[in-house]
This record gives C-alpha cells, sequence and structure tokens, in this order.
C-alpha cells in the first residue's frame, strides 16, 4: 500500500469531497465519515447516510474513490453503517459557518425528541435581514435535511437545515 | 429462514409501494410545500425500502440485488399491506392512508430496535428518526382537514369511509410474522393495536373525526392476495426495469 500512509492524512485527502447537495459542506464537516481503516491492503472508509434515501450517497461513494485513486489508493472499500443513525450534532462547527454564509440557517441547538405533535419549531433567524420574525412553512425542504421558513420582515424564504 | 426472509420483504414491500404511491403526487401536489412534503416523504420511504431490500437479499443469498426484488417480483409475491396499495384519490384520502399508516409504522419500528437481527434494529434507527416527522405531518394534516372547512371535513370522512376497512389488516399477523416473533427477529402486530388506537383517538378527537366502529377487514396483502391496484402499479413501476432489464443510470 501507500508509503507513510496515517489516519490523519485520509482525513486530510476527504476533505477533498464535498456534499453534492450542499456544495459548501465537505462529508467531514457533514459528519457521515465515521472511521478510516488502514488494513494491510485494503482502505476502508466507514460512511453513515444522513436520510435513509439521500440521493447523494452514491455519489459521494464515486468521488471518495475519485480522490483516493487520485492519490495512489488502488484498493478501496466504502462501508455503510445505519447505526448509529447519523444526526445534526455531528455537523462541525466550521460546516455550520459556511452553511450560514451560504443562505442556509444551520441548526439551532442539540437534535431533540421529534415525538411531540405539534412540536414547536425551532426559533429562527433570518440569514438576511437577522430578523427573529421568521415562521416554518413546511418541515420538508428542497432536500431532506432542510426546512422551509419565511422571514416576515423582508419576506424572503429561506432554508433552515433541520435538527436531526 | 424463509420467515425472516418474508419478514423482510413484508416490510420493504410496506415501504416501497407506499412510497412509490406518493411520488406519483410529484407535480401535482396543493400547493408547493406540500408537494415537497409528498416527494420527501415518498424519497425517506424509497430509501428504507432499498436498505430492507439489501437485507434480505442478503439473507436470500442467491445472489440477487435490492432491484431484482423491486422490479422482478410480481403481484403476488409482494406481502405490503393493502392499505399502502390503494390509490391516492384526493389529497385527503392520500393523508388518511399516510396517517393510518405512519401511526402503525411508528409504533412498529420502535419495537424493531430489539430485534435480534442487529441489521434489521439499525435499519429501525436510522427509518424511526423519519417515521417520526411522516406520523408528526399526516397528524396534523388530518386535524387540519377534520376541524377544517365544511368540504375538508367532508373529504376526509369520505377517506375514513373508504380507507378503514383496510386497516385491519395491520393487526392480523400472517404466519411468517408469527415466526418471527418467536425468534425475537420481528414485533406482534397484533400486540400494537391498543398503541394505534390510541394514537388514532388522539387525533381524531382534536379533529373532531368518530373513530369507525369495528368492521368487516379486507385483508390478503400480507399474504400475496391484492387488490388489483396493486398490478396497475406495478405495471408503471417495472416497466423499465421489465422492458431493458439491468438498466442503470
Ligand atoms: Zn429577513
Amino acid at each position: 500500500m501507500h508509503h507513510i500512509t496515517t489516519k490523519e492524512s485520509i482525513y486530510k485527502l476527504l476533505e477533498q469531497v464535498f456534499d453534492p447537495e450542499v456544495p459548501v459542506l465537505t462529508i467531514l464537516d457533514l459528519g457521515i465519515v465515521r472511521d478510516v481503516i488502514l488494513g494491510k491492503e485494503v482502505l476502508e472508509i466507514v460512511i453513515t447516510p444522513t436520510y435513509s434515501g439521500c440521493p447523494a450517497m452514491d455519489m459521494i461513494e464515486v468521488n471518495i474513490k475519485a480522490v483516493l485513486q487520485e492519490n495512489g489508493f488502488e484498493k478501496i472499500k466504502i462501508k455503510t453503517i445505519l447505526s448509529p443513525a447519523w444526526t445534526t450534532d455531528w455537523l462541525s462547527e466550521d460546516g455550520k459557518r459556511k452553511l450560514l454564509e451560504y443562505g442556509i440557517v444551520p441548526p439551532m441547538g442539540p437534535s431533540k425528541s421529534k415525538r411531540a405533535l405539534f412540536a414547536s419549531a425551532d426559533a429562527i433567524q433570518c440569514p438576511r435581514c437577522n430578523s427573529a420574525k421568521t415562521e416554518m412553512l413546511s418541515q420538508f425542504g428542497s432536500t431532506a435535511c432542510k426546512a422551509q421558513y419565511r422571514c416576515n420582515e423582508c419576506l424572503e424564504p429561506f432554508d433552515y437545515f433541520k435538527c436531526h | 429462514m424463509n420467515y425472516k426472509l418474508n419478514y423482510i420483504l413484508h416490510l420493504a414491500d410496506n415501504a416501497l409501494i407506499l412510497g412509490h404511491r406518493l411520488s406519483e403526487w410529484c407535480g401535482h401536489g396543493p400547493v408547493l410545500e406540500q408537494d415537497m412534503a409528498l416527494t420527501n416523504i415518498a424519497l425517506d420511504l424509497v430509501g428504507q425500502s432499498r436498505s430492507l431490500y439489501q437485507l434480505a437479499a442478503s439473507i436470500q443469498d442467491e445472489g440477487k440485488t435490492e432491484d431484482d426484488l423491486a422490479y422482478f417480483r410480481d403481484v403476488i409475491d409482494f406481502k405490503n399491506v393493502l392499505l399502502v396499495e390503494q390509490e391516492n384519490g384526493d389529497f385527503a384520502q392520500t393523508i388518511l392512508r399516510q396517517f393510518l399508516f405512519d401511526a402503525y409504522n411508528f409504533h412498529l419500528y420502535q419495537k424493531l430496535l430489539k430485534s435480534s437481527d442487529k441489521q434489521l434494529s439499525a435499519i429501525a434507527e436510522k427509518s424511526l428518526k423519519e417515521i417520526t416527522y411522516h406520523l408528526r405531518w399526516s397528524s396534523e394534516w388530518v386535524i387540519r382537514l377534520g376541524d377544517g372547512t365544511e368540504e375538508s371535513n367532508r373529504r376526509i370522512n369520505e377517506a375514513i369511509e373508504a380507507l378503514w376497512p383496510y386497516a385491519g389488516e395491520l393487526f392480523i399477523p400472517a404466519t411468517y410474522e408469527l415466526e418471527a416473533v418467536k425468534e425475537g427477529l420481528g414485533v406482534d402486530s397484533a400486540s400494537l393495536k391498543e398503541l394505534w388506537s390510541t394514537e388514532i383517538k388522539n387525533v381524531f378527537d382534536e379533529a373532531n373525526l368518530e373513530v369507525p366502529e369495528e368492521s368487516w377487514v379486507q385483508k390478503g396483502g400480507k399474504n400475496g392476495i391484492h387488490t388489483e391496484k396493486l398490478g396497475f402499479l406495478l405495471a408503471e413501476m417495472q416497466f423499465l426495469q421489465r422492458a431493458y432489464p439491468g438498466q442503470e443510470w
């Protein structure tokens, strides 16, 4: 295999793989890389999906392999695990900052139980004018990980990366 | 071993068929936000079915893939409950079908967390977070429609009348379910009835809707005896793979 390879160097390479749906986030920012296993012959990357139906996962796998192959790794195995289930608690602080700059409000607070019927929607600040006068339009947005909000001050709709 | 395969296929078929039904709404939702909600839920369910079909294929161990199981089985092989194959109807009927199923699925998957099969309990853990959103959404809409206008109330009542006979099948376990319970793999669906009934009653109360009396139950889906509607659904869903086997994106 590669000479002087460390886990850290692999993680460094994975910083080049972005989420195809929210292209400002790397897969490390998203928190979906769960482990890197340096075997004798095979390099194994363990990932977990954000949502069961996330259509980006197949593309992410392809992109991980491409980046590693470009860097001389030949035998790469991508393993997908479902447990523990992904949570927005695993988003990096850097990732949250990048989301906001991109116009998507990052998840506010820790992931909480969604059991309550009519649980109050999270209080969210408008990413454009910072007004707190916003309302949730739908808990389902343009991708599974987002909810739709509207600012009642500047009237702009915006995405919220919802707690999960 | 067969009970295990059948049990997983039953769960997978429920998710895929309901997911496909919801996907038929794509571009036809009453408003944009709800069009997206319907298709988001469709995507979750199809995603869940993929995990389950992958597990089924590994149990089967015949070299088949998730796609083989979704696209190359016939009506009689599908083990989904009749409820999920019922047509979308109007928005009220889609909402009610979703609510009756979500309320069941939510409690089922909570118990599947303790399945003796590690992969199934991992799928349950993942799916449950999504099903929780679904149940909240469908509950809210049942209340909105029941407690809304005269027309929305009439429509949701028509939906209750049309779909209620299909709800009972959820709680009549098939033989493979009973075997799966014995082995610690699955959940006794009959044991979910009380939890489900409470869920339904709470939401119906808030929606000013009456819970119908127990009556005639339509059943058979779990054992491959389906309404004619599933045939039409599969004809569309499976067309591409039947016409061009092995096609990929
Ligand atoms: Zn604003």
